[in-house]
């Protein structure tokens, strides 16, 4: 069978459309919001006051295009997590989270601009840690300001975007090499294997570093600069790694119904269906974490990030419905759903959970951003519809550019045969 | 001690890469395996025996449902209607508190209840004994015991195991069930058994 895939013009219809229609929701936004004007006074929106429509666009392309990079950025470390436990399972179908991996550059630099927007334009809507005034008279702001400033923001998300490119490229360029040699006799095998390890583990490392500590403190916790989580990081880790195993499983979905990808079974969705399962439990785990201790200690500093969200006991938040439906679809329906071991096997069903977890997490960064920023006024409109449609027609692009590109099976991969008779 | 007494033909093999092959060629002349004991699991052996799906995970989702409702209906009794406290000014019912304590019963309900449910099903239990078709099945020999029934040919079966690649066949009539019994005061040891 001939491992090439070629897109469909449906594939590339829908590509240019979402794009096309992002684009043109990124004009509306742009025209209609006025994001380059200075923003409003910080502290002083009170309720009866209208929301800055500026801080409506930067809070909606900072809340997606942080999601849709740290979603696609997980499925490197899917790959990377994968090489270093020796797992074979993943071989037959690896191809597909590397494609999702080779749109990190695209999206980081989006992300990048973004960012350096918020920096530039003085965004203290925001992050209030951009008014260099209030840092002086804050004695919290104060405290961070070693960790909170925009030269080290700048530097250190620079530094992250461009490992993640550089140490992901580094697995791809050494799986696709190997593609164009023979089939590895054992010592080139295991040589191959051990410089495979070596890279999967620096990559690890670093995202120990970036998307599982520092980058969340920065780029999202940074927007309630007063209040901080131990949980924080781990909790938006799971977020993006659970959704970056559904985004994975659609694509094996779809390239299976293309008749691609003829050595992934049942007994590979199986597996993926797992990590969606256990993934969604773990982000659980985390969310309740963060609130029970919050709730528990009921530290006024602290109960600040719920209050915003929920509201209190005399008056619910407008963020309070949301709250719990974020809760009911990224945990109630993955785990009654996704429990039994005839829904992980079913491709209709995991994709529509697939979907599901996707849109619930992206409900999840909604509402971690926007209390912070554009307040008790959250609004609903073309701009947050159109930005969600932008990225995935950028990540619709780059991953199809990739399958086409290069071969679906790494047909010179020593454990490609272990792949092929997985069993569970 | 349901089960009764059968007639079985016992074939013992040494590799599980010539078990397998056996496994479906007995299943396809149409004789009826009684089980295979294997000194390991062994991957997908359920599979080309033909077993159903165990229901031990249904058993299992039971038990941690109960764990859950004990767990909640007891704590949400004491602390709203028996004996309730003030603590730290949160409500009675104080459900986020009471999250932990009940993800743990569910884990041991379903956890002790599952074992116990496995013992179960495997007829295991102290002071039970089964009959041992060899007991070299514990140790280094793939054991299927196949069922005769009033038609079944013995010695033409005798010889399909040993062309399928069995080591040793031998006829046995044994009782299929449990009886009151101990191992360790009535097992004979492998240095007394024959060939070894």
């Amino acid at each position: 069978m001939n491992h090439q895939f070629e897109l469909p013009s449906n594939y590339k219809k829908w590509t240019w459309g979402l794009i096309g229609a992002g684009a043109i929701a990124l004009l509306y936004g742009i025209i209609m919001f006025h994001p380059f004007a200075a923003p409003a006074a910080h502290g002083h929106g009170g309720a009866h006051e209208a929301a800055d429509t500026g801080t409506r666009f930067w809070a909606v392309l900072l809340q997606n295009s942080v999601f849709w990079l740290l979603v696609v950025n997980a499925a490197m470390f899917f790959i990377c997590v994968t090489t270093m436990a020796m797992g074979a399972w993943q071989v037959a179908l690896r191809r597909v989270p590397e494609a999702i991996s080779s749109v990190v550059p695209i999206l980081g630099i989006v992300t990048f601009l973004v960012l350096m927007g918020i920096v530039l334009f003085g965004r203290t809507d925001i992050f209030h840690w951009l008014d260099a005034d209030a840092v002086k008279h804050d004695k919290i702001l104060n405290g961070k300001s070693g960790f909170l400033n925009p030269t080290f923001f700048t530097i250190w998300s620079a530094i992250s975007i461009f490992m993640w490119w550089f140490l992901g490229k580094k697995m791809r360029t050494l799986s696709l090499e190997s593609d164009k040699n023979g089939q590895m006799d054992y010592a080139t095998g295991k040589k191959w294997i051990f410089k495979n390890t070596v890279w999967a583990s620096l990559y690890c490392v670093f995202f120990g570093l970036s998307v599982a500590s520092t980058i969340p403190w920065l780029w999202l916790m940074s927007i309630d600069a007063h209040w901080f989580s131990t949980m924080y990081s781990w909790y938006t880790f799971a977020s993006s790694f659970v959704s970056g195993m559904s985004l994975i499983a659609i694509f094996i979905v779809y390239l299976k119904n293309k008749g691609q990808l003829e050595f992934v079974t049942e007994e590979h969705l199986h597996d993926v269906g797992k990590f969606m399962f256990a993934f969604s439990v773990f982000w659980t785990y985390l969310w309740f974490s963060q609130y029970m201790l919050i709730w528990y200690s009921n530290q006024p500093e602290e109960t600040k990030y719920f209050i915003e969200r929920i509201g209190t006991a005399q008056k619910s938040g407008p963020y309070h419905a949301l709250f719990f439906v974020n809760l009911a679809m990224n945990f109630l329906c993955p785990l009654l759903i996704l429990m039994k071991r005839g829904a992980k096997r079913n491709w209709t069903l995991l994709t529509i959970m697939a979907v599901l977890i996707i849109v619930g997490h992206w409900i999840d960064f909604y509402q971690m951003v926007m209390p912070g920023t554009v307040k008790s006024h959250p609004s609903f409109g073309i701009f947050e519809i159109g930005m969600p449609m932008l990225f995935i027609g950028l990540i619709m692009l780059g991953v199809g550019k990739y399958l086409t590109k290069n071969s679906l099976l790494m047909k010179n991969h020593p454990f490609l045969k272990e792949s092929i008779i997985h069993h569970t | 001690m349901a089960g009764g007494i059968k007639k079985f033909v016992v074939g013992s093999f040494d590799d599980e890469a010539v078990l397998f092959p056996a496994v479906k060629n007995v299943r396809k002349a149409g004789y009826k395996i009684h089980d295979v004991y294997t000194p390991f699991p062994i991957h997908g052996l359920d599979h080309a025996m033909g077993l159903r799906e165990t229901s031990l995970h249904t058993a299992g989702f039971i038990f941690a449902a109960t764990g859950t409702t004990t767990a909640l209906s007891c704590i949400s009794w004491i602390f709203t209607k028996d004996w309730p406290l003030n603590i730290g000014g949160k409500p009675n019912f104080a459900l986020p508190a009471w999250i932990p304590i009940t993800f743990e019963l569910t884990v041991l309900f379903s956890a002790v209840g599952m074992v116990l449910t496995f013992c179960y099903l495997c007829q295991l239990s102290p002071f039970i004994k089964k009959h041992h078709f060899h007991a070299r099945a514990t140790d280094d020999l793939f054991v299927m015991a196949i069922e005769c029934t009033d038609k079944t040919n013995d010695a033409e079966l005798q010889s399909f195991l040993e062309k399928a690649g069995a080591k040793e066949v031998n006829v046995q009539v044994a009782e299929t069930g449990w009886w009151i019994g101990r191992y360790d005061k009535e097992q004979k040891l492998y240095r007394e058994e024959k060939g070894y």
